[in-house]
């Protein structure tokens, strides 16, 4: 192996690597603020993914109808509630939210032929198909049982898992597709080449990873997130419910799972359970944050990266293996150093 | 008087409502019509719609199950349908360690299996469980002879980790060092990787005349495009498991002018007329597809169909010495497949022994080039 061809498997871990930060951060964000371990995250990914090459193709998303089909389950849960306490504002808000909204895109969707848009439009489009499913897969599934343990939250996670694989399955069929490339463009950097790709998913992740920390310092609703992930019925008694923390951060988690999808499709075939497994990847890389630190986790993925990625040069039979290994040292160090108390103890 | 008649005509009509229930013939299936393996089971789980429920006379109940291409639920399935079904013939699975597991409980319980699988077994395993596509070895022939012709003097690999994947290692090495072409590289991959580029790396790096990729349908792409993308100029070799439109579809331009052998009906309407499998081939095709939509086959449906081509070509000879759901019949079941002769299936022509329980010859495989976005039939 020479320099040439360990900076080209470099750049290959790179850019995988800044794929698992992004569910990595997703993930940690999710178990802070929620204590849940969303093993659905991968989802977003595919989803996000097949939603935009179906829309390449010039055919409506089935994920739409997955929209609609949660959103009318919210509107059932939410509007009887609000109509019982007689709360009009509350009953138009779920009912523009769960129903209107999606019906718009529908309608919005079957008026533009989807395969004739620019690029940057279709992919506006499919985060605006996928994403405010985040939230509703919160309503429906984890909202009953917030208050549960962290192995009850962590079963439905499994539970919403198997379903949206299921719909994935259903939705997009067993074979995978690819996307076309974001920026087709490449760089002699040296006698390196860079694709454009790479650059588009490592600007992406760099984008991401800023604005959420200026989310969380700057904004209210960051700073508040912080404080419910921190202590939960604190945040409660200074006014900020966790039902909508809850909400905002299942948004976000599925604004970056799908972003990640949006990124990855162009580099490589996406099958409808491809999710499930980067997710895993992404959730290797949080552990190593301990599931709490934000640049913990983010160096913890570029490790998967780059391991994987020379694992697969070196002893390409065992990178799975040698990849999902790297979990039981950093357990061990992690239970030698942690002090933390158990929540559930 | 009127009591006794209507009583007569209960109990006649009971026994023959009995008769009826224990002469059909049930054949129990498990494929992977969900999980990895799905690119597979879907189109031949569509298959068993399609095919006749009656052979000479008898009743045949198909009684399909899903896998999820996991062999501990394919166990479950083979046990159910075994023990409660009591099924005469099981089909399945769609991948090779699914039907390794289910062929564990055919030869348990002494019922006869045909596998979708192109699955190796020790001889004392063997006795029970039959093959419906072509053994890799009549695949691995047919790209050998090619690469000869073609003067390619050394070979990279890049195949699954898994049993397809060695499977194929195992069978092509011999081959290979008999007419002298060396493996210079071995590398490996999973369907559900997202980036092969460590393993291209190193497989330009040996700088091989060509090289062959064993994955199955959408993943192969991912090598493909791979190689190409790092400026790989050699020929490269595809499988048949490759060979489906999502291959096509996903590979696109990286696709063109790579070589797969194949069974006949993938390119039914390039063969010669003369082909055995020309006719009953092109009938699948169209019925399937006018079912299922144009350009909806996959080679997967068509083992699924030579499966029950099996099955017709044996049971009425089964049906001479014993009477179906019991022992006597499945023993005779299992001897009338062994003993099929010349049975045209639209993969190709069987021709059963006991030491071969795959059957198919060279006219099971034809080699084609993908050009222009289709296959090309190559002259052999």
């Amino acid at each position: 192996m020479d320099l040439q061809i360990a900076l080209l498997i470099g750049q290959d871990g790179v850019t995988s690597g800044a794929i698992y930060a992004l569910l990595a951060l997703a993930l940690v964000l999710v178990f802070a603020v929620t204590r849940a371990i969303y093993i659905p995250q991968g989802e977003y990914v595919a989803y996000g993914a097949l939603t935009l090459a179906t829309l390449q193709s010039g055919a409506l998303p089935a994920t739409l109808w997955l929209l609609m089909g949660a959103g009318l389950a919210v509107t059932v849960i939410d509007g009887v509630a609000a109509i019982r306490k007689r709360d009009g504002r509350a009953w138009g808000a779920t009912l523009g939210w769960n129903v209107a909204y999606p019906a718009v895109l529908v309608l919005t969707l079957s008026a533009l032929s989807p395969a004739q848009l620019p690029m940057a439009l279709q992919i506006l489009l499919t985060l605006a198909i996928v994403v405010p499913i985040g939230p509703m897969i919160y309503r429906l599934a984890y909202q009953p049982v917030a208050e549960a343990s962290v192995l009850v939250l962590l079963i439905v996670s499994v539970a919403v898992h198997v379903v949206l694989v299921g719909l994935g399955l259903l939705f997009f069929g067993a074979e995978g597709s690819r996307t076309a490339p974001l920026w087709d463009a490449s760089f002699a950097v040296g006698w390196m080449t860079v694709s454009g790709q790479q650059i588009c998913v490592l600007a992406a992740s760099a984008a991401l990873i800023v604005g959420l920390y200026l989310f969380f310092e700057k904004t209210l609703y960051g700073k508040a997130l912080r404080a419910t992930a921190i202590n939960r019925n604190g945040a409660r008694l200074m006014g900020f419910s966790p039902v909508f923390a809850g909400r905002l951060t299942f948004l976000l988690a599925a604004f970056i799972g799908t972003l990640s999808g949006v990124l990855i499709a162009p580099v490589t075939t996406v099958y409808y359970d491809t999710g499930f497994l980067i997710g895993l990847k992404g959730f290797v890389a949080a552990i190593v944050g301990g599931l709490a630190s934000y640049p913990l986790a983010a160096a913890g993925a570029l490790i998967v990266g780059l391991l994987e990625s020379f694992a697969s040069f070196w002893a390409s039979a065992y990178k799975e293996a040698i990849v999902f290994t790297l979990i039981i040292p950093v357990l061990m160090w992690r239970s030698l150093h942690s002090h933390g108390i158990d929540e559930e103890a | 008087m009127k009591t006794r008649k209507l009583s007569v005509l209960c109990v006649a009509a009971g026994l023959m409502f009995a008769q009826a229930a224990s002469a059909d013939v049930n054949v129990g299936i498990s494929v992977s019509s969900t999980g990895p393996g799905a690119a597979l089971g879907i189109p031949e789980k569509n298959t068993f719609a399609l095919l006749p429920t009656e052979v000479g006379g008898e009743k045949i109940n198909y009684i399909v199950l899903d896998d999820a291409t996991d062999p501990s639920v394919a166990t479950k399935n083979a046990r159910k349908l075994v023990s409660e079904h009591q099924v005469d013939l099981l089909i399945g699975s769609s991948v090779t360690p699914s039907s390794l597991a289910i062929a564990e409980i055919a030869v348990e319980s002494h019922t006869p299996q045909i596998t979708l699988a192109p699955v190796n077994l020790p001889p004392e395993k063997n006795t029970w469980v039959f093959r419906a596509p072509q053994q890799n070895k009549i695949m691995a022939t047919a790209l050998v002879a090619h690469m000869k012709a073609a003067g390619v003097r050394t070979l990279g690999f890049i195949g699954y980790s898994d049993a397809y994947g060695e499977d194929w290692l195992t069978t092509i090495e011999p081959l290979l060092s008999k007419e002298g072409i060396k493996m210079t590289a071995v590398e490996r991959f999973n369907r559900t990787d997202t980036s092969v580029g460590g393993q291209t790396l190193k497989l330009i790096a040996a700088r091989p005349d060509a090289v062959l990729v064993v994955a199955s349908g959408s993943p192969a792409a991912l090598p493909q495009t791979t190689l190409k993308e790092r400026g790989f100029k050699g020929q490269i070799y595809q499988t048949h498991a490759a060979a489906n439109p999502a291959f096509l579809k996903v590979a696109g331009k990286a696709a063109e002018g790579t070589i797969m052998p194949i069974g006949p009906v993938v390119v039914v309407d390039q063969i010669p007329d003369a082909h055995p499998s020309k006719a009953s081939g092109l009938a699948f095709v169209k019925a399937y597809e006018a079912k299922y939509g144009a350009r909806s086959f996959s080679s997967f449906a068509g083992h699924a169909h030579d499966a029950f081509k099996l099955l017709e070509a044996a049971m009425p000879v089964a049906l001479k010495s014993a009477r179906p759901g019991t022992a006597e019949f499945r023993q005779a079941l299992r001897d009338a497949i062994e003993a099929s002769r010349e049975v045209v299936g639209v993969h190709g022509v069987f021709t059963m022994t006991p030491e071969d329980h795959f059957g198919m010859d060279e006219r099971g495989r034809v080699l084609i080039e993908v050009q222009a976005g289709g296959y090309k039939l190559l002259p052999m």
